[in-house]
């Protein structure tokens, strides 16, 4: 008989003070974050909104090696290389499929040039799919993204429009092999 | 034919007009009741519910509404057609049907019934048909376990729910809801009648299967227990039916526990609806804090506890009554 008075007393005053306590949550900061009114931070490097960025001097960095292309795992990259008159290569289309993008990263990853960059943007809502696709011209933009200071083609060993081989920074002047003079 | 005189006609029309107005009020309160509950669910898990619709999201429920109208009214092939359709329409009949008996102010009472206590017991009791008929028309098993689960929850709070208000029929002499109000005068029901109160509100709680004893509709074990299998609007009545519970069992609990509309400074009305609103708002909280019995438990708490104690508090106030008079 006490066992029992004693659960039933413990039942209660146990649901009792559940509701006093769910009470006083009234209380309580609210966790939800009012989402358009307040932006949540975003750190430099989440993966949003792919853009293509410029070197330092404000020339394209993309060289079309469609090295994204092949690494983006849901095919949405699409380049077409083209080459201008001082053998430079450069995308003549680039196109992003935004409503395919599953926002990895890999292309990034993927960039001897740090030419294509993901930004901390996601706000990219569309009526219509079409919209979704971003050609070249809207993918690009003036700066050099998380990249300062970075020229694909003034540390590369290639010669290029008019810089030839062993004029990159950093490179020694090519090795004649064919000689035995030191 | 028969000859009415100016005087019968106006009170007819008067009478007309306000159990429109009761009608409307109560599906209004009932509707109203849906954006409070998911503001005030969300005020107690640290969120903030619907608050884009309107101002501070009110006018969530009449998007809701809009929605729900639109929505396509599908009856399952399997189903029992003629059952099926009924079922949702006995809940919000049977509903509406008890707000007749209340009185909101000493003037305001649809039909002043001498039995009303009565009256509006057998009408909760007939909202269990609602239940019963959708969980059996759907031909659903997870309908069915929750049309059983009603079966089995109404026996048991029925009995009681009937023995607690014994105590506050003694005290007041009648079974007529205005008399009840007024034999509170002196002193508020809940003071000498407190377990009837305890056991009155948690039987409320089971005849409209709110949670924690919302068996019937568990969510989580049974979809959405007999309502599984309807849509559109036939779903909304059911929404609103429970909402209308819950406006009703705090309107009932007001009137018979609460004084009704007894209460200083403001006008009767006023205290009829803070009173009940607290309820309401009461029944949202208890939503909120407390979890699901599991189905024997629910039955072994009725009738092994809240029986036995709704039969000593009627046996000690006859007693007391006797005594006294």
């Amino acid at each position: 008989m006490k066992n029992a008075a004693q659960t039933a007393f413990s039942a209660t005053s146990s649901v009792l003070r559940t509701i006093g306590m769910t009470f006083m949550h009234s209380f309580r900061k609210r966790e939800t974050v009012l989402y358009p009114e307040e932006k949540p931070y975003l750190p430099p490097r989440y993966r949003g909104r792919i853009v293509l960025t410029r070197d330092p001097d404000g020339a394209e960095r993309c060289v079309a090696c469609n090295l994204c292309s092949v690494s983006c795992p849901v095919d949405c990259i699409s380049v077409v290389k083209a080459e201008d008159e001082t053998g430079r290569w450069y995308p003549e289309t680039f196109r992003i499929n935004f409503s395919r993008c599953i926002y990895c990263g890999f292309c990034e990853d993927a960039c001897p040039t740090y030419a294509i960059q993901l930004t901390p943007d996601f706000e990219m809502g569309e009526f219509d799919r079409q919209n979704m696709v971003y050609e070249k011209s809207d993918l690009t933009i003036a700066g050099v993204g998380k990249r300062p200071g970075y020229n694909f083609y003034r540390v590369a060993g290639m010669a290029v429009g008019g810089k030839d081989k062993g004029e990159a920074e950093n490179e020694a002047k090519p090795v004649n092999i064919k000689t035995l003079l030191p | 034919m028969m000859e009415f005189t100016q005087a019968e006609a106006l009170g007819v029309l008067a009478t007309v007009a306000k159990t429109l107005i009761i009608l409307v009020g109560a599906v209004l309160m009932a509707a109203l009741m849906i954006p409070i509950e998911r503001r005030l669910l969300g005020l107690w898990q640290d969120r903030y519910g619907p608050n884009r619709v309107g101002p501070f999201g009110s006018l969530q429920v009449v998007a809701d509404m809009v929605k729900i109208f639109f929505k396509e009214d599908w009856i399952p092939p399997f189903a029992d057609k003629a059952v099926f359709v009924v079922a949702p329409a006995i809940i919000m009949v049977t509903s509406l049907l008890a707000f007749a008996v209340i009185p909101f102010t000493p003037t305001w009472t649809v039909a002043n019934l001498n039995v009303g206590v009565l009256f509006l017991l057998a009408m909760s009791s007939l909202g269990v048909y609602s239940v019963i008929f959708a969980g059996w028309a759907s031909d659903n098993k997870y309908a069915l376990i929750g049309a059983m689960r009603t079966a089995a929850q109404m026996i048991s709070y029925e009995v009681f729910m009937g023995l607690s208000l014994l105590g506050v029929v003694l005290l007041a002499g009648s079974f007529n809801l205005g008399d009840i109000i007024e034999s509170q005068r002196g002193m508020w029901n809940v003071i000498p009648q407190f377990p009837a109160f305890v056991i009155f509100f948690i039987a409320g709680c089971a005849e409209i299967h709110r949670a924690p004893f919302d068996l019937p509709e568990a969510e989580q074990e049974l979809t959405a227990g007999y309502h599984t299998e309807y849509s559109g609007m036939k779903f909304g009545m059911f929404f609103v039916g429970e909402y209308l519970g819950i406006v009703l069992i705090s309107c009932l609990v007001t009137v018979l526990f609460f004084g009704g509309w007894l209460g200083p400074w403001l006008p009767g009305f006023v205290w009829f609806f803070l009173k009940a609103f607290t309820f309401m708002c009461f029944f949202v909280l208890l939503r909120a804090s407390t979890v699901r019995p599991r189905y024997d438990q629910l039955m072994a708490f009725g009738w092994k506890i809240l029986l036995p104690i709704a039969i000593v508090n009627v046996a000690i106030t006859g007693a007391i009554v006797v005594a006294t008079s």
